[in-house]
């Protein structure tokens, strides 16, 4: 009987989601009884606090393994996408409490779809078994669609989750059909069982194997925005509202990043010649479109989409080098990635005022003469997308094209290097829009306590690591350590 | 002989229907004939032994889920996209990309030759203890946080609706 | 082809529903056979009380029936799950009742978000 199996001792390790959930589920409650959203989302701060706590304890303790019959692992890799996932719900509660107010989509259930959303990245990043990561990936995906079209009356809201919801479901499809076929050759969905499955039965050079993974690869393709399979991005990103937009820059894509990592060198791991071979196309395509789209763009938000699609190009290299270096390179740049593009997206929600969006590129126009402060921020920020240094941004991709290397891709880190150039055009276009132009007309930020909070430790993190890279790029190899 | 002659009826006539699903213009009768596709689906399930899909194929999709399209259907009241076509445009491409994905699959459909062996429960197993017997001792031990985080995801689909569709909620 | 099987036990399940649509079809094709066809236009128009036709014949419905419609699928998916749950009882014991109880606890909170949120009321 398998329930014998079932240690119920074991069971801590999914404490932090199970924590996660209960705080979800209060909120819902809590927002029938409670009119003053403020609360929720300080529950909602607590809960995930805690959250992030039980989880450091459990890492202190040194615990690693699997839980659940083999369904659900606790280690360095899924922890510290985990971090960045409690950092994530953290700041955009906090650069979404005076927006979602000016949005008038102040509602209580938003504070909940986040805690939802980001317990299916986790189940995400700790999945080994092929169906966790399924129901985990819809969990996920169900909120953000929800999120994509909180702000009910604006029609490019509506369009916005529309679209996302039609190519995630298209996504959701072809994740499934590469499960199916995976699952009929190996007989397995433990992604571990399919490694070893692959060797016993011989099917390394088999077609309808290789199918499977194809369509796999394709699903996270449409999570994580690569090129192909980007279209849905640039709509969703610029008619969702913005701290959603921020929001699923960085949880849906680092879940899938991690998701994606763990399938391709847990599973599939003695394919990484065939797999590569889909990858370096998929991520040489991305980074192209991805950077001279962006040039072309005049909405900031747009412009930021392009700029997400081109970073999960960049990341990606990460994972073709098949190295464990790789793989903590690509960590350590979600790590930073989130940062900057929070901090990013904080100084645009801070320029939307009522009766004033402030997602046009000539917004900026001579704000460093109005606001000398944020326009500094924002000038952070845009260096560190670009990969200047001393900022985080420049670490992010020097270790990752170091890793490339290392792993013999030099022709493909040198494409990659070109492209990051041509970014430069149009991160630095906005720093140029802020300095050296004259204001058109008046901005006036709406700052909160909160907000300036969000600003301030983003950017100091994007600062700090900067100069001291090693504190990061040290957690995520301890992090992978044992992977 | 004749479970070949069995299969090949319902593979071909689930084909046709799902042409003739995305072909009519009207789309109260997509749906209509969407229902005889859930059906003879649901047919091939019990053929491949697993009964209790068929079962949930016929009391959720054909029961509930059409009901929704159709609400969704009058909902929208679909006049003017019936007379413009605006939605066919690229139908070319994609008639492409299907073909190609269809040769691609018939060219490698002889690799499916290694099957790895059979678990714990072969048809007789099954057929022994009961379909829905054995699809509860699995979904309920082996399957369980699978099943939890199922039913996070009907919750939020509950949430979903009531935040986009309510007509007036409490901000 | 390994893991088919004729099913013979489905057998007058198969009789019932080729009966059921020769009952529903037999009277429509009869008719379609033996009744006199002789059409004119005010013939062809559809009948409402006597009165002439106004405006068309599909109408707008309203949202809230979505509401509802989403509401049950998701209730209904909730009770096909307790179906093979039930039957196993016996065979996963103390386990298979909490998780129950875990999922069905879930689940009745969505049920009284519904509740307040009025979403069950016909505004």
């Amino acid at each position: 009987m398998e329930l014998n199996k079932l240690d119920l001792f074991s069971i801590r390790l999914i404490a932090p989601e199970i924590i996660l959930i209960s705080i979800a589920l209060i909120l819902i409650l809590l927002d029938l009884v409670i009119k003053r959203k403020e609360t929720i989302a300080f529950v909602g701060v607590l809960g995930t606090l805690t959250a992030a706590y039980v989880n450091y304890k459990l890492c202190a303790m040194g615990w690693t393994g699997s839980t659940l019959l083999g369904m659900f692992a606790f280690d360095g890799y899924a922890n510290f996408f985990k971090l960045i996932f409690y950092i994530n719900i953290i700041l955009t509660i906090f650069i979404s409490l005076r927006y979602m107010v000016l949005e008038e989509a102040s509602f209580g259930e938003y504070y909940s779809l986040i805690l939802f959303a980001t317990s299916g990245m986790m189940f995400m990043a700790s999945a080994v078994d092929l169906i966790v990561l399924y129901v985990g990936l819809e969990l996920m995906a169900l909120s953000t669609y929800i999120l994509v079209g909180i702000t009910r009356r604006q029609v490019r809201s509506n369009e916005a989750a529309l679209k996302y919801f039609f190519l995630g479901a298209f996504s959701s499809a072809f994740l499934l059909y590469g499960i199916s076929l995976t699952y009929g050759l190996t007989g397995t969905t433990n992604l571990k069982e399919i490694a070893s499955a692959l060797q016993n039965l011989n099917l390394l050079e088999n077609p309808i194997l290789f199918l499977g993974m194809i369509l796999v690869i394709a699903a996270f393709g449409f999570k994580i925005a690569l090129v192909p399979f980007h279209m849905w991005a640039p709509d969703a990103y610029e008619g969702a509202p913005t701290s959603i937009t921020s929001f699923m820059s960085i949880g849906p894509k680092a879940a899938a990043f991690a998701a994606l990592g763990r399938v391709l060198f847990d599973a599939f791991g003695p394919m990484h010649v065939q797999w590569s071979s889909i990858l370096i196309p998929l991520s040489v395509i991305t980074m192209a479109a991805g950077n001279i789209i962006a040039i072309a763009q005049t909405n900031i938000k747009r412009m930021l989409a392009y700029s997400s699609i081109a970073h999960a190009g960049y990341a990606l290299l990460g994972i073709i080098a098949g190295t464990h270096g790789g793989l903590s390179s690509m960590m350590n740049y979600m790590a930073i990635y989130a940062f900057m593009n929070i901090g990013a997206f904080a100084v645009v929600i801070m320029l939307r005022s009522k009766g004033f969006r402030g997602e046009e590129l000539t917004d900026y126009e001579g704000l460093a003469k109005s606001h000398p402060a944020a326009s500094a921020l924002m000038l952070i920020f845009m260096f560190s997308l670009t990969g200047i240094p001393p900022t985080a941004g420049f670490i992010a991709k020097f270790y990752i094209f170091m890793e490339a290397i290392n792993a013999g891709y030099t022709p493909l880190v040198i494409i990659a290097v070109i492209f990051s150039a041509i970014s430069a055009f149009f991160y630095l276009r906005v720093v140029m829009y802020m300095y050296m132009k004259e204001p058109k007309a008046h901005v006036t930020l709406s700052t909160s306590p909160a907000i300036f909070l969000t600003i301030a430790v983003t950017a100091a993190v994007t600062l700090i690591l900067g100069l001291f890279p090693s504190l990061l790029v040290e957690l995520a190899k301890m992090s992978i350590a044992g992977f | 002989m004749l479970p070949e002659l069995f299969f090949a009826y319902f593979a071909v006539t689930i084909t046709g229907l799902s042409i003739l699903v995305i072909t009519r213009k009207n789309p109260v009768h997509s749906v209509l004939w969407m229902l005889v596709l859930f059906i003879h689906i649901a047919a091939l399930y019990v053929f491949l032994n697993a009964e209790f899909l068929a079962a949930v194929q016929i009391i959720v999709y054909a029961g509930a889920i059409l009901v929704l399209f159709l609400f969704v259907i009058m909902l929208l009241n679909l006049r003017k996209e019936e007379i413009e076509q605006k939605f066919q445009k690229q139908w070319p491409l994609g008639m492409l990309a299907g073909t190609l994905f269809i040769l691609f699959f018939v060219i490698i459909l002889n690799k499916f030759a290694v099957f790895p062996a059979p678990g714990e429960y072969s048809i007789q197993a099954i057929q022994g203890e009961g379909n829905i017997m054995v699809i509860g001792k699995v979904l309920y031990t082996e399957y369980l946080l699978p099943f939890e985080i199922a039913s996070l995801v009907l919750l939020v689909a509950i949430i979903g609706a009531v935040v986009l569709a309510k007509k007036k909620i409490s901000e | 082809m390994p893991g088919t099987y004729i099913p013979l036990n489905y057998l007058p399940v198969l009789i019932i529903l080729i009966v059921a649509t020769l009952v529903g079809l037999l009277p429509l094709l009869l008719g379609i056979i033996l009744r006199p066809k002789r059409y004119y236009p005010l013939k062809l128009t559809p009948y409402e009380s006597g009165n002439p036709p106004v405006g068309e014949p599909q109408s707008k419905f309203s949202v809230r029936f979505y509401i509802i419609a989403m509401l049950f699928v998701v209730f209904d998916v909730e009770a096909v799950f307790l179906y093979p749950w039930a039957v196993a009882y016996d065979r996963i014991g103390l386990y298979g009742f909490i998780e129950m109880i875990i999922f069905i606890f879930i689940l009745l909170i969505g049920y009284i978000y519904v509740w307040e949120k009025k979403a069950l009321e016909w505004e």
